[in-house]
């Protein structure tokens, strides 16, 4: 990390360039400002969603912010639908209170503990940058905690040498569950010095509000150097275990899909590159960012895998 | 009336022209919307998934007239060509959006996705197998060629269409229904061609109606 880091204003005092790069690109085409509400508000958010209390932290990245209404549109949530904009459409179905994590495996304190307690950790601010696998990006201000504080509440025993997650099962309120798009429950699984590192976390919401439904209400986890679908959404369990455990898309694609997915522009997909991203909002012309290894968070995480054949563990 | 005389009157009436008008209105919504934010936060993917969804949707309309004609007697094979040149119309504003704003020109990424990714090879082949259809869609060609060398040569088009169903099928992630029924819908629609999917009862069987253009 730099020595230096400029200060962050709130969330609420940037107006992101792209939004008005794309106005302007928008003005020049319309001529004329009959469709001016087409464009996302300046005052980024929805006002009937709780808002949350948290502190800067200083693990943000100074990157500009995907704007509110993008980082709420385009969403791969398969539980609602294979498309991009189905979790938007789609997910106010969903019931997130009352709402628990099961805590189980390799513990000797387990139980469930429920999202007020989750909602009452110290919350922090963190902008982080989000890769899909599919080669697009967002800048994220998610509101959270580190994972580990939550994984220090218990007594882990000494065996436990993963930790694995899985998201809620019903199809009554998730519509992409009635398909079988993906197995259900989605699963993921971190190796437990993965989930111990200080940058994965626990997010209950973003951009200064409640976790909105499409972005994988209430309750998700945050694994900013891997590609996006480890960071498991809605998750209602976490288990504590010896093997290393299922992961939905290695299990779908075993050969386009490692356990680890680490970010890694040397790696590509089967299917395309992974050299460079699209990031989300930034217009019809925007410029392709070269792609970093570990997401550009190689400083704090490289070490974890010091060693290892990352061509090999892709 | 009888059908066959009536679908005569219209076509009579209807012009060809007003196939590009009709067929290119979507890319010129398309297009319209990419610039003004109607395509949502990732325009360049969408347009370029859109755009070459049509271009098999057309694509797939064209090989549609024969079945159509065996199955029903409507025959609409004086629209075949302008449908299928608004078809390449789209895989070739489909191919110039990846070029263009998916890849921005980077030419090295191209020639590596064209090598390395299946999907890509197999679209871009369909491109190319498409273009000198596209370019002998006229008289002039088929006087050149000859109606039989030209008629072979347009038979390209079974296998085109398949193979760009098949480039969307490898691109989706999972096994999604929506390229799967291009595929499907391909692969019937060739499979409608042959003669005992032919229900035609009247004895101008297998000629070509008046203002057709030689079958593809």
């Amino acid at each position: 990390m730099p020595a230096f880091r400029f200060p962050v204003p709130p969330s609420s005092e940037i107006t992101p360039k792209n939004v008005f790069l794309n106005r302007r690109t928008f003005m020049a085409a319309a001529g004329g400002a009959a469709l001016l509400p087409a464009f996302p508000a300046f005052a980024e958010g929805n006002p009937d969603a709780k808002k949350l209390t948290a502190t800067p932290s200083t693990f943000s990245t100074t990157d500009e912010k995907t704007p509110y209404d993008a980082v709420t549109a385009y969403n791969n949530f398969y539980e609602f639908g294979t498309g991009k904009e189905d979790p938007a459409a789609n997910a106010s179905s969903l019931k997130t209170d009352p709402w628990t994590i099961k805590v189980d495996g390799l513990v000797n304190n387990s139980g469930e503990i429920g999202l007020e307690a989750l909602l009452a950790m110290p919350l922090e601010e963190r902008i982080y940058r989000l890769r899909c696998v599919e080669a697009w990006s967002m800048v994220v201000p998610w509101v959270g905690f580190s994972l580990s504080e939550l994984i220090k509440k218990y007594d882990v025993q000494g065996s436990a040498k993963y930790v694995a997650f899985e998201t809620l099962v019903r199809p009554e309120e998730m519509p992409g569950q009635a398909g079988n798009a993906l197995e259900w429950p989605y699963v993921e699984g971190l190796r437990m010095d993965e989930a111990m590192n200080p940058l994965a976390m626990v997010a209950v919401g973003l951009y200064g509000e409640v976790m909105p439904n499409q972005n994988g209400a209430p309750v998700r986890i945050i694994v900013p150097w891997k590609y996006g679908f480890k960071s498991i959404k809605s998750v209602v369990r976490m288990s504590f275990v010896e093997q290393q455990p299922p992961t939905t898309w290695n299990i779908q694609a075993p050969s386009e899909y490692g356990f680890y997915s680490n970010v890694n522009p040397e790696v590509d997909h089967p299917r395309w590159s992974q050299a460079q991203e699209r990031r989300v909002g930034t217009g019809l012309f925007a410029e392709r960012i070269p792609t970093l290894p570990f997401n550009g968070y190689g400083e704090q995480v490289a070490s974890l895998y010091s060693g290892m054949d990352l061509k090999a563990n892709f | 009336m009888t059908l066959p005389q009536f679908q005569n009157r219209v076509i009579k009436t209807v012009p060809e022209w007003l196939v590009y008008v009709v067929g290119f209105a979507p890319a010129a919504w398309l297009i319209y919307s990419a610039f003004t934010g109607g395509l949502g936060f990732d325009p360049a993917r969408a347009l370029e998934k859109e755009l070459g969804g049509w271009a098999l949707k057309i694509l797939l309309v064209g090989l549609a007239v024969t079945p159509l004609w065996h199955l029903t007697g409507i025959n609409l094979a004086k629209y075949r060509r302008a449908i299928g040149l608004v078809g390449f119309g789209y895989v070739a504003i489909h191919l110039a959006t990846y070029v263009g704003l998916d890849k921005q020109f980077d030419m090295g990424v191209i020639i590596e996705d064209i090598w390395k990714r299946p999907y890509i090879t197999i679209g871009m082949a369909a491109f190319v197998f498409l273009l000198p259809l596209a370019i002998t869609s006229n008289a002039a060609s088929i006087k050149r060629l000859g109606a039989a060398t030209w008629k072979k040569m347009h038979r390209l088009v079974y296998v085109i269409v398949p193979m760009g169903a098949l480039h969307y099928v490898m691109l989706t992630k999972t096994w999604q229904l929506e390229p799967i029924l291009y595929l499907a819908t391909a692969l019937l629609l060739l499979v409608l061609r042959h003669k005992m999917f032919d229900f035609r009862t009247r004895p101008q069987r297998r000629t070509a109606p008046v203002g057709a253009t030689p079958a593809a």
